[in-house]
């Protein structure tokens, strides 16, 4: 029998409008599988009190026939990088390690008027700096499939809780992969939507020109349905686009018929796993079974996508993370010395090696004499690659790649040499550096059990096509309704 | 133009120290070839011809949006003031100043 927990978002939503199930017994069903999966390191709070008040007025709404809509009552959780009014949002770092949220980010206020509820934060890189989540100050979170490997990053927690199905769905940040990648690596499905249409308002900043907002989820619908909840046009964000972007839920089943689905050549190289590689190209395989064209197309400025990423996103990053100097909020170390001193110690207490990597990083490739060799020439490289994309989607509506070039590897693997762990960004960093969008789902698993994750990109504003086309390929193999045997009843 | 010489590591210090970061000497340490590992990574830009590109500072170009002059209400003072480290009345607290 399915424990309540493992159904998905959608199947649990239509349960709670016929009145089979109810939010509290779904509530107390995540938060009794988040106590089981501990270990795993998903949450970094957990609000029981909160989420079962939530899901009991959730309970009372429905039996007088007053249902808010698809997603009330149904159990979500947070990246801890979304202000939550009245909780503590410490973006995984030991310098908002007692930062309490005064007030609610756009998205959560859109999913508390939804009537949703919310579970708790989630674990993550500090900062979202990071592939694997093991950059979290408050320790790793780890592979459902298999806790000796790193779940992804930045959003790894998120990834973890969807995974073993602590959470029914959850939202993510991504600036070069966050969502895409630990979705990928545990086995379910992220989207990383157009730059301009989540807003943004409450969420920590890491990297301003890529950070995106988007949801993590068991499958393709209940991916559809959460973009639909947060997405649209925010006044108190100004980098929110006024745009009516086409419904993800309408027309989610219409196919992939006569779509022309590109394969760019240069994300096929030397360095991708062969498992990932065959897992890939048997999903294209799939795809022109169900009448899809496939076309090969080019994005030649690939290589350089990784170095133009992390000098634009350190460079930022660098910027965005001057405001936590222990005056308004945040940890404050004070030796006495005056208010210099006060800041130096206080950054150099509150933030973790990587944070701290990328900071002395960024503040490098900005300062004079280093400014056009570094972010100059990055911001015109950028140009190119978004020439790149813009091309090749003259040929072909959406592009098929793998997100991940391995699947998860061990917890530690990787910490020692920090340009390997970027390196691994290769595929899903254009995407942010082109404000486009970009879903992960499930395409099989590697011989030793772990999940390999199939990419899809689309041209701005092209959410619903992503979501229709991942959900075409879905409907064909039962990756997506796989669970990691931690979560087995 | 060609990309400049990595930083040794009294010049991470003092950029770290532009940045209002303090290292250990042993961060310091560790930090300087891993930046010079990643910079050697980053000068594969120098093969990119940019010239006559214009810069992408955000991929979606909006204009910036304006809103009309009005006064609404924002974070009360309570509020604003929960996390301080230190308050003084009705402001922030903050270590001397001047020497």
């Amino acid at each position: 029998m399915t424990a309540l927990c493992d159904l998905s978002l959608t199947a649990l939503s239509r349960a709670l409008a016929r009145g089979e199930h109810e939010s509290s017994a779904a509530t107390e069903a995540c938060l009794a599988r988040a106590a089981d999966t501990k270990g795993l390191g998903a949450y970094l709070l957990i609000d029981a009190e909160g989420a079962r008040r939530q899901a009991a007025a959730a309970d009372l709404r429905c039996r007088a026939g007053q249902r808010l809509g698809p997603l009330d009552g149904v159990p979500l959780a947070l990246k801890d990088i979304f202000l939550t009014a009245g909780l503590k949002t410490t973006c995984g770092s030991r310098i908002l390690e007692d930062f309490v949220a005064p007030y609610d980010a756009t998205v959560v206020r859109r999913l508390k008027d939804a009537g949703a509820v919310v579970l708790g934060k989630l674990s993550m890189d500090e900062f979202a700096m990071g592939s694997s989540n093991e950059h979290c100050a408050f320790g790793p979170a780890k592979n459902p499939w298999d806790p000796t490997r790193v779940p992804g990053g930045s959003s790894g927690g998120s990834a973890v809780a969807v995974a073993s199905g602590s959470a029914f769905a959850a939202l993510g940040t991504d600036t070069g992969g966050s969502i895409r990648q630990p979705a990928a690596l545990c086995g379910v499905v992220g989207l990383k939507p157009t730059y301009g249409r989540v807003s943004r308002y409450g969420v920590i900043a890491f990297a301003s020109s890529l950070d995106q907002v988007g949801p993590i989820t068991k499958d393709v619908s209940d991916c559809a349905l959460l973009l639909e909840t947060i997405a649209g046009h925010d006044p108190k964000d100004s980098t929110s686009a006024p745009v009516l972007a086409a419904s993800a839920t309408e027309g989610l089943e219409a196919g992939v018929k006569g779509l022309k689905l590109g394969v760019p050549k240069e994300y096929f190289v030397a360095g991708i796993d062969p498992e990932v590689r065959t897992a890939v190209e048997r999903a294209i395989a799939t795809y022109a079974g169900l009448g899809a064209d496939i076309v090969e197309v080019s994005l030649p400025h690939t290589e350089y996508a990784i170095a133009t990423y992390y000098l634009i996103a350190t460079a930022e990053a660098s910027s965005n993370l001057a405001r936590y100097d222990g005056v308004r909020f945040g940890l404050r170390r004070d030796p006495g010395r005056g208010v210099r001193d006060m800041y130096l110690q206080t950054r150099a207490r509150g933030f973790g090696p990587e944070v701290k990597r990328r900071i002395v990083l960024g503040t490098y490739v900005l300062s004079a004499g280093y400014y056009e060799a570094y972010y100059d020439r990055a911001q015109k490289v950028r140009t190119l690659i978004r020439r790149d994309f813009a091309a090749a989607f003259a040929k072909a509506d959406l592009l098929v790649t793998p997100t991940s070039p391995t699947p998860a590897f061990r917890l530690g693997a990787r910490l020692a040499d920090p340009l390997q762990m970027y390196l691994a960004d290769i595929f899903t960093v254009g995407c942010n550096l082109a404000g486009i969008p970009g879903l992960s789902l499930p395409c099989g698993f590697a011989n030793d059990g772990m999940p390999i994750g199939l990419q899809l990109l689309g041209p701005a504003w092209s959410e619903a096509t992503l979501t229709r086309a991942g959900r075409a390929y879905e409907r064909e193999h039962d990756w997506s309704r796989r669970r990691p045997p931690l979560a087995r009843p | 133009m060609t990309t400049p010489k990595p930083p040794v590591q009294a010049e991470v210090l003092r950029i770290a120290a532009l940045a209002r970061l303090v290292l250990s000497d042993a961060e310091a340490e560790a930090m300087t070839p891993e930046l010079a590992e990643i910079l050697a990574h980053v000068a594969k830009l120098e093969e990119v011809d940019v010239t006559g590109v214009e810069a992408t500072a955000h991929a979606v170009g909006f204009a910036t949006p304006l809103r009309d002059d009005v006064s609404r209400p924002g974070l009360d003072l309570e509020r604003a003031l929960a996390n301080a480290p230190e308050r003084i009345g009705d402001g922030f607290g903050v270590p001397k100043i001047l020497e």
